[in-house]
């Protein structure tokens, strides 16, 4: 009985934050369903008097470039994401289980770069991809971000709590090392696989600053900088119609991983604070 | 036990061989093993030294230079390009709006991080479906974020239609064009989206905290409010540095907000102008800037650098006692 007050006001926090959260997505979802009228009229109505697709049509189906966006972002995130896990395990574990003349250097020097802010690298590393040739190409997104040291870092913690066991009667049976690596250390990391991949997904997806920068043509561009472009395509006049389902449509995939993985976002985000 | 019988069986393959191959067969599997040890960690070697070693040593060099991008113009200037950021009047305004960034939206965050967690912690009902709903914002791109909140924010848009509809306004406010409230806007959005990760991080730490230091603190008759200040707080307060280092790092680097917000252009007359935004008009843009945007993200990093080490150093302190 006496617990009753706290209980109220923390069930007010709880639903009041939840509008707080909820309130611009269910604004944003409402109004790509709205005309374009209807959203300037300044109408606080959440589900629209006219229910429309067009903007949704337009985009799709007049639109030349979105649904290019959406393949490009789906192929932009996937390839960066394969890239990274694959790069991140196999640097993780060489540091946990072989043993080689200056690895511990390599170790603290793969962990002093998590600290190095991105600001700094932004224009250096612009000039190289430009040197190297490759602006206006997926390259040039994806090269300069292709292994991550937070990563790197937790898969070497997993490797090195890992049991040494199976890999030793692997190698008993004739396994080489690649294989051991493919075979036994690959499947069984597969939980901090997921861990690592949902968050490296999930940033590619979410990119800004590198496609806005790296790449110049608007069929190559990802979701993200595609929209942005979208805002001010009709000299300052922002259709919010269009844009609004096109943020309604990039978040599908994401909510979608969301759902499936949810246990793998609460996992990651754990393990970044207990570095 | 199990590393027992495989370290015996080891020996019993091993024991086959007389002393001078066993020598020969451990150094010939030491450099194998080295040598794996290289190929695995090359390609990540590779990446992190093109583009976080050279990329360093690269910005240092170019921060000493006048560089023209599309003419490839470099001229050696010394200590000008610094010497800049002091006297320059945007390079001010950007330190400046960046700092009233940081000064307002971390403390906020941080705190706002704890209560919720804090309340998602109690033992209530439906406590999975808020923690589901609550993380939404961290999964969204700051790109889409930032246009849906101009979009609540815009002229007809619903921040202005409850306002007027509640008489909290006389007439429609023009958040989006207007100084005033350019960078507040930015401020909540920024808060409201990284509220759920450093929630998410809360929770964890207080699932931590032992349980009888809040039943016995309970037999003291302590209230709700005395238990959050005297127990949760200081618990956790090695989270808090984390958060606040997260924090700190993030809103002094905050870029794409301020681009969406204006476009590029850091207006409404230059309050959405951040340190960052700054840099990559000058480094990008069509002046012989590249230089002095490389020094402004030099200065950027060291300031970051500092004000992280003096927070670590403050939490370690504080432990003392």
């Amino acid at each position: 009985m006496k617990k009753n007050p706290v209980k109220i006001i923390f069930y007010t926090i709880l639903i009041g934050y939840t509008l707080v959260t909820l309130f611009p997505f269910l604004w944003a979802l409402s109004a790509s369903f709205k005309t374009y009228k209807e959203i300037t009229g300044g109408g606080l109505n959440i589900i629209p008097k006219i229910f429309t697709l067009n903007a949704y049509r337009r985009l799709f189906l007049i639109d030349e470039n979105f649904p290019r966006w959406i393949v490009n972002s789906i192929f932009l995130s996937t390839l960066g994401t394969a890239i990274n896990v694959f790069l991140n395990s196999l640097a993780g574990y060489s540091l946990a289980r072989l043993s080689f003349r200056g690895k511990n250097f390599i170790f603290y020097l793969i962990l002093a770069t998590i600290m190095i802010p991105g600001q700094v690298l932004l224009i250096p590393n612009y000039l190289i991809v430009k040197n190297l040739g490759l602006l206006n190409s997926y390259s040039a997104v994806i090269l300069p971000s292709a292994v991550n040291a937070t990563y790197i870092f937790m898969m070497r913690q997993f490797y090195i709590n890992f049991p040494k066991q199976i890999e030793e009667a692997a190698a008993l049976d004739g396994l080489g090392r690649f294989g051991i690596f493919f075979r036994i250390a690959l499947p069984v990391s597969m939980p901090a696989i997921a861990t690592q991949a949902v968050f490296i997904f999930l940033g590619f997806w979410n990119e800004f600053l590198k496609p806005k920068l790296y790449l110049t043509s608007p069929q190559k561009y990802p979701l993200t900088v595609g929209l942005q472009s979208m805002m001010s395509r009709y000299n300052g006049i922002t259709q919010w119609d269009e844009v609004m389902s096109g943020s309604v449509i990039s978040l599908i995939p994401i909510l979608l991983i969301y759902i499936v993985l949810n246990k793998y976002f609460m996992k990651g985000i754990r393990t970044s604070a207990e570095k | 036990m199990v590393n027992n019988i495989f370290s015996f069986l080891g020996c019993w393959h091993l024991g086959k061989l007389n002393f001078k191959g066993l020598v020969f067969m451990a150094n010939k599997a030491k450099r194998a093993e080295a040598a794996y040890g290289w190929a695995f960690i090359t390609p990540a070697l590779i990446v992190i030294g093109i583009f976080v070693m050279t990329s360093i040593l690269y910005a240092l060099y170019l921060s000493f230079h006048r560089v023209n991008l599309f003419t490839g113009y470099m001229e050696f200037v010394g200590l000008n390009n610094y010497k800049r950021i002091f006297t320059d009047s945007m390079s001010k305004i950007a330190f400046w709006n960046t700092l009233n960034f940081v000064i307002v939206v971390v403390p906020v965050q941080t705190f706002m991080s704890l209560v919720i967690a804090v309340v998602l912690n109690a033992k209530l009902k439906g406590k999975l479906f808020f923690r589901t709903t609550y993380f939404l914002p961290t999964l969204t791109s700051s790109a889409v974020l930032t246009m849906i909140f101009m979009f609540i924010f815009s002229l007809n848009g619903p921040a202005n239609s409850i306002g007027l509809k509640l008489n909290l306004l006389q007439e429609p406010i023009n958040f989006l064009n207007n100084p005033k409230f350019a960078l507040q806007v930015i401020m909540a959005m920024n808060i409201w989206s990284t509220i759920p990760f450093f929630m998410t991080i809360y929770i964890a730490a207080l699932q931590d905290i032992p349980k009888d230091i809040y039943e016995a603190a309970e037999v003291d008759g302590a209230n709700a409010v005395q238990k959050f200040f005297k127990i949760t707080v200081p618990q956790v307060r090695p989270i808090t540095t984390f958060v606040m280092l997260m924090g700190i790092i993030g809103t002094f680097q905050m870029f794409d907000q301020a681009y969406i917000f204006s476009n590029g252009s850091g207006g409404p007359e230059n309050s959405t102008l951040t340190v960052a935004l700054l840099v990559y008009r000058n480094a990008f843009g069509q002046n012989n800037t590249m230089g002095f945007a490389t020094a402004l993200s030099i200065v950027l990093s060291i300031i970051i650098f500092t004000i992280s080490y003096i927070a670590q150093k403050l939490n370690k302190s504080e432990n003392l006692y």
